[in-house]
């Protein structure tokens, strides 16, 4: 079995007085998508510019399937995929231009060149549009072939920075579709995101990060349960709901409850399990359930947990 | 060094695509040097013949002399349009109106005063508004004058101080002998017309070699816009040597530069008429030329932030060194101190080195040509040094 495709070590880079990246280590297997979460800010465009060979860390070290990355190698950087956050193509180029004379400086000979990027040119779903200046596509149109130059080499680690940051929603859950299909086919995926529901629909495994310190790592399921088995459940009602609350707050496994505008807000243990002896005490207090709202703890919750702060704060 | 080529091939179809790079590599500078050169053309020397009246009222062997051996042979040169008028009046009246810009009189038995040693004179009159060409006139006049006083002088000398002791047979031997002795002391021109341009090549070199200053920024300072936009971290992140980015960028300008330089010596050559001179030479001075504007602007960008303050920086520098380099107009024959700063432009070392060219063998491009690339090297290493921070997103 080949080394992983990605292993960072110890990984800290410093700005002058801010220490934007403070000892970061994780890896990524073959297969897998990982998910770098945190807020803005928080050191991920820093980690990924490390990773990807633009910047040289302060200490620690970077690995692609066994080779290390500097920013003066290039078999690491052979390796590797990378899709900047912002759309990074040539405006006066066609699509077509654009990706040939970036497989040729992946060191494609110009025939593979050309048959790589009519494959890259379906797999975007810009074939029919190949031949177009970039400049004259769409938000959406651009945001594929961002995607789809860091394809061209095949890559055996895919980084992808913030990719849908300014997108509609129409194209963000293509892009969303294309990483989960390219994560089935068996390429690692490095994505950066401050955006909990795209981490959870896309990672198997998300490092939280921030002040540029990887704070919680591993599985949706693991991380939610450093939250606990607490979840939040939310009576729309009428009534008392001040003498509701109270009566609410007395038993065992309500650890918080709280009221304000016409509901009732509790953090229950196993809500599920308790949620008919909560409509019975609130019926009892002679307050009137309309409406009763279930969440289960999420990423929100956990980064909420770790750091106090919300995650978009 | 294959990166370098592929980034720059793609440079140069970008810039084949942005109608604003022709405009100033190719069109822009065709155009200013056609109005300049129809409309300053004078300022060059390269001017039309001046309207130079004459009335001769003596008719004697002496004055027809100077009519057809002097003023003949400065009509042949270009120099004057030859007018014989047959009154001073009417020809003072042309001169008045513009229609003549000098007026030469020779008057009634100046053949004889002068062939018997009694005073003589010719009159110059000039149009008050051609003060170039009045003396242009009296320097004609003056030279012949001169002249016919050494030939006195000698036959006076020879005739023992009475030329009038001598039959008129003696006389027009001793003064076919010495008009036809050779002067002991001559000035020789070495600042010649052969080692000037004429005012369409030089307007079309000035201005060639003024605008490739901007025209070699389309690749340098290209970096910074592609930091800016993005694509630079994905130049960085491709398998390439980090040098061959900022290279493939400076063979850019270098090979934008060449173009525009070529397309401009071949446009002016055929619409103008405009005359380059050797090609070798011109070769070598264009080659030095846009090594020297890549260094320069390799300078700007490397100090620069961004590539708006870049071009700005750009555009100060190059009209600068335009001025200084003489592209708008000529300054060798500028006063003191700024004679002497013509040469920290490489504008002027280019159009000294056509100059030379013009007057001499390809050789005479050497001394130009190696200003030029001491700009490019030092400046080039100096800019390269900078811009390898750009290395670093």
């Amino acid at each position: 079995m080949g080394a992983p495709p990605l292993v960072v070590s110890g990984l800290s880079k410093r700005f002058g007085a801010i220490h934007a990246v403070d000892g970061v280590s994780f890896h990524v297997d073959a297969a897998e998508t990982y998910g770098l979460l945190g807020p803005n800010g928080a050191g991920k465009t820093t980690t990924i510019s490390m990773i990807a060979g633009l910047l040289s860390p302060d200490a620690g070290e970077v690995m692609v399937a066994g080779r290390r990355m500097t920013t003066t190698t290039t078999d690491a950087k052979a390796l590797i995929g990378y899709v900047p956050q912002d759309v990074a193509i040539y405006p006066d180029l066609s699509a077509r231009e654009n990706l040939v004379f970036f497989a040729r400086l992946y060191g494609m000979p110009a025939r593979e060149a050309g048959r790589r990027t009519d494959e890259v040119l379906e797999t975007i779903g810009l074939a029919d549009r190949a031949r177009d200046r970039t400049k004259h596509y769409s938000g959406g149109m651009k945001r594929r072939l961002n995607i789809g130059i860091g394809l061209l080499n095949r890559p055996a680690l895919l980084i992808l920075d913030e990719p849908t940051v300014g997108v509609d929603p129409q194209s963000r859950n293509a892009i969303l579709e294309s990483v989960d299909q390219l994560s089935t086919e068996g390429m690692a995926v490095l994505y950066t995101t401050h955006y909990m529901e795209e981490a959870e629909r896309l990672c198997d495994r998300i490092g939280i990060i921030d002040h540029g310190k990887l704070i919680a790592e591993g599985s949706r399921q693991e991380l939610v349960g450093v939250v606990g088995e607490r979840d939040r459940v939310t009576l729309s009602a009428t009534g008392d709901l001040g003498r509701a609350t109270d009566a609410l707050r007395s038993q065992p496994w309500i650890k918080q409850a709280d009221a304000s505008d016409g509901s009732v807000v509790l953090v229950v243990d196993g809500a599920r399990a308790h949620l008919p002896a909560i409509l019975q005490e609130a019926a009892a207090t002679g307050v009137g359930v309309r409406s009763v709202e279930v969440s289960e703890p999420d990423l929100e919750a956990v980064f909420l947990h770790l750091t106090g702060r919300a995650l978009r704060d | 060094m294959r990166a370098a080529f592929l980034i720059a091939t793609k440079d140069l179809k970008e810039r084949l695509r942005d109608r604003t790079a022709i405009l100033i590599a190719v069109v822009v500078p065709l155009v200013l040097a056609f109005i300049f050169s129809a409309i300053l053309g004078g300022a060059t020397g390269d001017t039309k013949a001046i309207p130079l009246g004459y009335v001769d009222e003596d008719g004697g062997a002496v004055a027809q002399a100077f009519v057809q051996q002097v003023l003949g042979e400065v009509e042949k040169a270009g120099i004057v349009s030859l007018h014989s008028e047959a009154s001073v009046d009417t020809a003072t009246g042309l001169v008045k109106r513009g229609k003549l810009y000098a007026l030469i009189v020779i008057p009634p038995n100046f053949t004889q005063a002068v062939q018997s040693g009694a005073p003589a004179a010719m009159q110059v009159i000039g149009n008050v508004d051609s003060p170039v060409s009045a003396a242009i006139a009296r320097s004609i006049v003056g030279g012949y004058v001169a002249e016919l006083n050494r030939v006195r002088i000698a036959v006076a000398t020879a005739a023992g101080g009475d030329p009038s002791a001598l039959t008129p047979e003696e006389l027009n031997t001793l003064a076919s002998k010495a008009a036809s002795a050779q002067a002991a002391v001559v000035v020789q021109d070495v600042s010649s017309q052969a080692k000037q341009l004429d005012a369409k090549s030089f307007y079309a070199a000035g201005m060639a070699v003024f605008f490739v200053f901007f025209s070699v920024q389309f690749g340098v300072t290209s970096l910074l816009e592609e930091r800016n936009d993005g694509t630079l971290a994905r130049l960085l992140v491709a398998p390439i040597g980090r040098t061959a980015v900022l290279a493939g960028k400076l063979l850019t300008s270098f090979l934008v530069g060449i173009i525009s330089m070529g397309v401009l010596v071949v446009a002016t050559s055929l619409l103008f008429g405009a005359k380059w001179g050797n090609p070798a030479g011109v070769a070598i001075l264009i080659v030095a030329a846009v090594l020297a504007a890549t260094g320069i602007t390799a300078v700007i960008a490397g100090f620069a932030r961004d590539a708006e303050q870049a071009g700005n920086a750009q555009t100060v520098v190059s009209v600068v060194l335009g001025l200084l380099g003489g592209t708008f107009f000529p300054v060798s024959q500028a006063p003191g101190i700024v004679s002497t700063l013509t040469f920290i432009a490489p504008q002027a070392w280019f159009l000294r080195g056509l100059g030379d060219l013009r007057g001499g063998d390809l050789s005479a491009v050497t001394l130009p040509a190696l200003a030029m690339l001491a700009f490019a090297v030092v400046a080039g290493a100096v800019g390269v040094f900078r811009l390898r921070r750009l290395a670093e997103i």
